[in-house]
This record gives C-alpha cells, sequence and structure tokens, in this order.
C-alpha cells in the first residue's frame, strides 16, 4: 500500500469500506505525520489516542457490516471547537488550559459520523486574524515556500490557519474551521486547498468559542471539492441549541456535484477589480473566467456598488459583537484568574483581561466597545448595520441576474511572517475579496486556481446565493477538474 | 471624531482591560487610524434603510418551557478558577 496520508477523504472512505486497509492503518498514518508535523506549529494539542478510538470503533463496525459515512477518517479540529475532555483555548492564554464538559453540536455531529480527532489545530487567537500571528502559542508555518530559495517563513493564513497548514502538509485528510470574515476561504487559497464556507446558520454555533455571532460560520476544509462536500454534509444540520440554525434537511451535497456548468450564468463583480492589484491575480480570475465558460457557464459583468463599504462596515460589526462576546472571560467561571494581591472584584477582571487577551484581541475589544459606546453607538454601529443591509441588497440584485460570482480569494499570495504584523490595517485589507460575502451569510468557496511566480497557490473564490452550497461546490469542482492543481509542498519539515 | 489618551482610557475601563501608559499611548494612535478609516461610512446614503438585524430570514423559536441543563453543578464549575461549597468564589465585594 502507497502512504496513506496521500489519500482525501473520499479515497479513505471508500478504501476503507473495500477493504483495502483499516481504520487503524489510516489512524497510525496521520499519527505519525502529525508528530513528524511538529516544526508546523499546527497542532496545539495532539489526541492520537482519540483517532486510534474512532478508528478501532470503525474497525469492529466494519467486520459487524455496518459504516457510518466517515468511517476510517481521523480528521483535524480547529481549537475554536469545543471537544469534550480535550482542551479548548481559542489559541488564547485566558482559556489555557480550559477543558470542556461538553462537545461542540459541529464535532458531535463530525464523530458521530465514525470521524476520530487527530488534534486540536492552532488558528489566530479567538480567530482574530489574518497571519496566524496572533496565537499564544506561537506562529503555524505554511508549508509552502517560495521558489527563491529564500525560505522565508510564510503565513498559512488564519484564522484558519492550524487547518490550512496541517490538510496541505499532509498531517490530516480535512480539517474544521470557522469563517467570520473570511478565515476558511483566504487560508484555502494561500495553502493550495479547497474551504468552503456555507450558508450562515447551515453550521451549528453551539459550542462554538464565539467571536462575531452573525457572522461566524464553521465550515470544511479539505484537499479537493468533493472532500468538502462530504465533510461539511456531516457537520451540517438543523440544531435546537443555536437560535439561528436553520431548519432545514441537509442536501446531499456529495451526490448533487456536477462540473456541468451549462444553463448556469456567473456573474463578475466589476469592483472587486480594486486599485494596485497584483497582475498575477488578474491573470488568475481571467483564467477562472475561461475556465467556467469551458464547463458551459455564461459570463456576466455584475454591479456590487457598496463592494468598497464592506470592510470598514466589518471592521465596525465584528468587533462590536466581539467585545459583547468576549466580555464572559472575567476569570470567573473558566480559564485564567489574575488576582493582585489586595484586588477587589473589578482590578480582577481588568487584570485577569489584560494579562489574558493577546494585543490583537484587545484592540478589538475596544474598537468595540468605542464603537457601542454611548454618543457613538448610532454613528457608528447603527450605520454599518444600515450598510450591511445594502451590501445584502447588492447581493440580491446581482443574483436576479446570475446564479454564481467568481472573484479572487485574496489580493495576493501567501506572504511572509511579519511582513505585515505591525500595520493592522494593511493585513485587515487581506479579507477584501471575502468579507462582503460573510456580511451577506452566502455560501462561498475557495479553489486553487494556480501558482505565481514564487511558485505560491492563488485561490478562486465562488459565491453563491443563501443555501445554494450545491451551485457553488459544482463551480468549484468545474474550476478543479479544469485547473489541474497538483502542486503540493515539499516535505522540508 | 478623534480618540485622545483620556478617552482610551475611559474604554478600557468600559472594557474591565487594564492598561499601562505605555499601552495607551499605542492604542490611541491605533485606534485613531482604524476609526478614521472606518469613518468613510458617514459619505453612504442611508436615508430610509433599516438596519439590519438578521442576515437570513429565520423565525424566532421559543423553547418548551422546561429546564434542560439542570443537574450538573459540577460540571458548570468543572474549570472555575476557584469554587467553594458548589459556587463560584470571587473576591469580597461588600466589605
Amino acid at each position: 500500500m502507497d502512504d496513506l496520508t496521500d489519500l482525501g477523504i473520499a479515497q479513505i472512505r471508500d478504501g476503507f469500506r473495500a477493504g483495502d486497509f483499516t481504520a487503524r492503518e489510516v489512524a497510525e498514518a496521520f499519527n505519525t505525520n502529525v508528530a513528524m508535523g511538529r516544526g508546523l506549529n499546527a497542532f496545539i494539542v495532539e489526541t492520537p489516542e482519540h483517532a486510534l478510538a474512532a478508528a478501532d470503533a470503525a474497525d469492529q463496525e466494519r467486520s459487524e457490516g455496518a459504516v457510518r459515512p466517515l468511517s476510517g477518517v481521523p480528521l483535524g479540529i480547529k481549537d475554536l471547537f469545543c471537544t469534550e475532555g480535550v482542551q479548548t483555548t481559542a489559541a488564547s492564554h485566558i482559556l489555557e488550559g480550559f477543558v470542556p464538559t461538553y462537545e461542540s453540536t459541529v464535532t458531535e455531529r463530525l464523530f458521530l459520523a465514525g470521524a476520530g480527532m487527530l488534534g486540536k489545530l492552532n488558528m489566530d487567537q479567538f480567530a482574530m486574524g489574518s497571519s496566524n500571528e496572533t496565537s499564544h502559542f506561537g506562529n503555524v508555518l505554511s508549508p509552502w515556500r517560495r521558489n527563491d530559495g529564500g525560505n522565508a517563513p510564510l503565513a498559512p493564513g488564519g484564522s484558519s490557519g492550524g487547518s490550512s497548514a496541517a490538510v496541505s502538509a499532509r498531517l490530516a485528510p480535512g480539517a474544521t474551521g470557522t469563517d467570520t470574515g473570511g478565515s476558511i476561504r483566504q487560508p484555502a487559497a494561500f495553502t493550495g486547498i479547497s474551504g468552503i464556507k456555507p450558508t450562515y446558520g447551515r453550521c451549528s454555533r453551539w459550542g462554538v468559542v464565539a467571536f462575531a455571532s452573525s457572522l461566524d460560520q464553521a465550515g470544511a476544509m479539505a484537499r479537493d471539492v468533493t472532500d468538502c462536500a462530504i465533510m461539511l454534509e456531516a457537520m451540517a444540520g438543523f440544531d435546537p441549541k443555536d437560535a439561528t440554525s436553520l431548519d432545514l434537511p441537509v442536501p446531499e451535497w456529495e451526490a448533487g456535484l456536477s462540473s456541468d456548468l451549462r444553463g448556469k450564468t456567473i456573474g463578475i463583480p466589476k469592483e472587486y477589480r480594486v486599485d494596485n492589484m497584483p497582475r498575477e491575480i488578474d491573470a488568475l480570475w481571467e483564467r477562472g473566467i475561461q475556465l467556467v465558460k469551458d464547463a458551459g457557464a455564461n459570463v456576466i459583468e455584475v454591479s456590487l456598488p457598496h463592494t468598497k463599504y464592506a470592510l470598514p462596515t466589518y471592521y465596525i460589526i465584528a468587533p462590536a459583537e466581539a467585545s459583547s462576546n468576549l466580555a464572559r472571560y472575567d476569570g470567573v467561571r473558566y480559564g485564567l484568574r489574575d488576582l493582585p494581591d489586595g484586588a477587589n472584584l473589578q482590578d480582577m477582571y481588568a487584570a485577569t483581561r489584560a494579562d489574558g487577551f493577546g494585543a490583537e484581541v484587545k484592540r478589538r475589544i475596544l474598537i468595540g466597545t468605542y464603537v457601542l459606546s454611548a454618543g457613538f453607538y448610532d454613528a457608528y454601529f447603527t450605520q454599518a448595520q444600515k450598510v450591511r443591509a445594502l451590501i445584502v441588497r447588492d447581493f440580491a440584485e446581482a443574483f436576479e441576474k446570475c446564479d454564481l460570482l467568481l472573484t479572487p480569494t485574496a489580493p495576493s499570495a501567501a506572504f511572509a511572517l511579519g511582513e505585515k504584523a505591525d500595520d493592522p490595517l494593511a493585513m485587515y485589507l487581506n479579507d477584501v475579496f471575502t468579507v462582503p460575502s460573510s456580511l451577506a451569510g452566502l455560501p462561498a468557496m475557495s479553489v486553487p486556481g494556480g501558482l505565481d511566480q514564487a511558485g505560491l497557490p492563488l485561490g478562486l473564490q465562488v459565491i453563491g446565493k443563501p443555501l445554494d452550497e450545491q451551485g457553488v461546490l459544482n463551480a468549484c469542482l468545474a474550476i478543479e477538474e479544469r485547473a489541474g492543481f497538483t502542486a503540493r509542498p515539499g516535505e522540508w519539515w | 471624531m478623534s480618540v485622545d489618551e483620556t478617552t482610551v482610557r475611559k474604554i478600557a475601563s468600559l472594557a474591565r482591560i487594564a492598561v499601562s501608559d505605555g499601552e495607551v499611548a499605542a492604542m490611541t494612535g491605533e485606534l485613531n487610524n482604524i476609526l478614521t478609516w472606518v469613518e468613510q461610512l458617514g459619505e453612504v446614503d442611508t436615508a430610509g434603510i433599516q438596519p439590519l438585524a438578521a442576515v437570513v430570514p429565520n423565525q424566532l423559536r421559543l423553547r418548551d418551557d422546561v429546564i434542560t441543563d439542570g443537574d450538573i453543578r459540577d460540571e458548570v464549575l468543572a474549570n472555575a478558577p476557584q469554587a467553594e461549597h458548589g459556587f463560584f468564589a470571587v473576591p469580597k465585594v461588600i466589605e
């Protein structure tokens, strides 16, 4: 048998069912890669025993003639998902040592589907960041290197950078991610893998450490479109424990996959042609347009006039919601407590939060507190919610003329760690193409489209109408089949 | 609207985050940069537009009026930095 870690989710599932190998062999192979890949710093906690236990259960069930949808498949789990009995920190100091007594709905569904867990994946602290440089547990390194021989350590993207690095480096066949403003799609693009954020409400947020509740949505990250469809199908579904969960059946996305785009109209939003966009990104976009045309789609230009305001809108709404959500970290019920000598309760809160939150998290809590404070609420927060309504309307109007939208995922390939760390605004601009669809709650996916001159992956993004994950997956499958992206990082770690 | 150091101290106090003098100076600059940038939203004409409340139309559900999470005191307290007699313990609030 060739290296089992070269297999994706569908291949593992099918090979396991066919009896080509045991689930234990798969789990052991990935556990080995996880241990060999420690130089990437992709995992905060490794759970080889969890992966083995799920594998042994799968092997036992197979011998009894019963298999589940993800039997035999071990996965990486972003450290934002609470996992019963396994430390969950959101890559923060304030939650260091927190061991949930409950399981997030998404991980519960994955485990009930037969999947095992390889470990908890590193990320930007509280999912705030685009480079994985805000983790309390150190940067994740991208497995990719530029072909200039310089070996500069590159960002795996954020916030799901541990997830993207692990999948790209073959430490896991798939991983959960969460996306608030692009945190699945941008890291997927940077590391040459696929990642889908479904419609807001498709996946339960119960047990997922909250960043910005009206935006946060879990999704799947894997090597290809089919694997994403399989994984998302297991993750999604109604959950009475999440008031924003959609009470709708989960479509059979894998069975519905088709790369035939005849009869589909794909819109190209003209406002996404931003100033100073690298020529390579423009060329990638043109290539994507050609690929969907080759698959039979009709391509038209559409307008999303409020695109320019999406990013500032996001950087009011997300911090506002974060300042509220992160108020729960006060040193009383869980996590860190910093109690200086003679301190009263207020001093304890302030000291705990000063010590427990990283710089980017504090910055966003302060911005959020400011825009929600008396005197500024209407000027900032209410205005942002109105502009958000206009952004949603832009998409609705565009979708009267087309079925899907095609854009680049990010304005550049992966940048070097440290390159943008001291300029928050420059860092925020990474998410310029992914934030608008997050604000509108739309399904959106990144799929590899090609390489830049330095040999780094570039992603194309497909955005769909609410609940049209199938359309998004199909268009990405059409791109995947025609782009012929087979590059993978050399194993230097 | 320009943010000064007094305002940053006030926001930090509202957010219950202790800040040193050095941090206040640095944050004042950063917050001003970001707030100046987001102020471009003021140029958007939003007359007659209702602020967005929910991104995906979804009917608010009411659950049955029954206790669904009771009788797990020890689980609730399991991660408490300090728990005594089945309660969360905090520094003295009233002398």
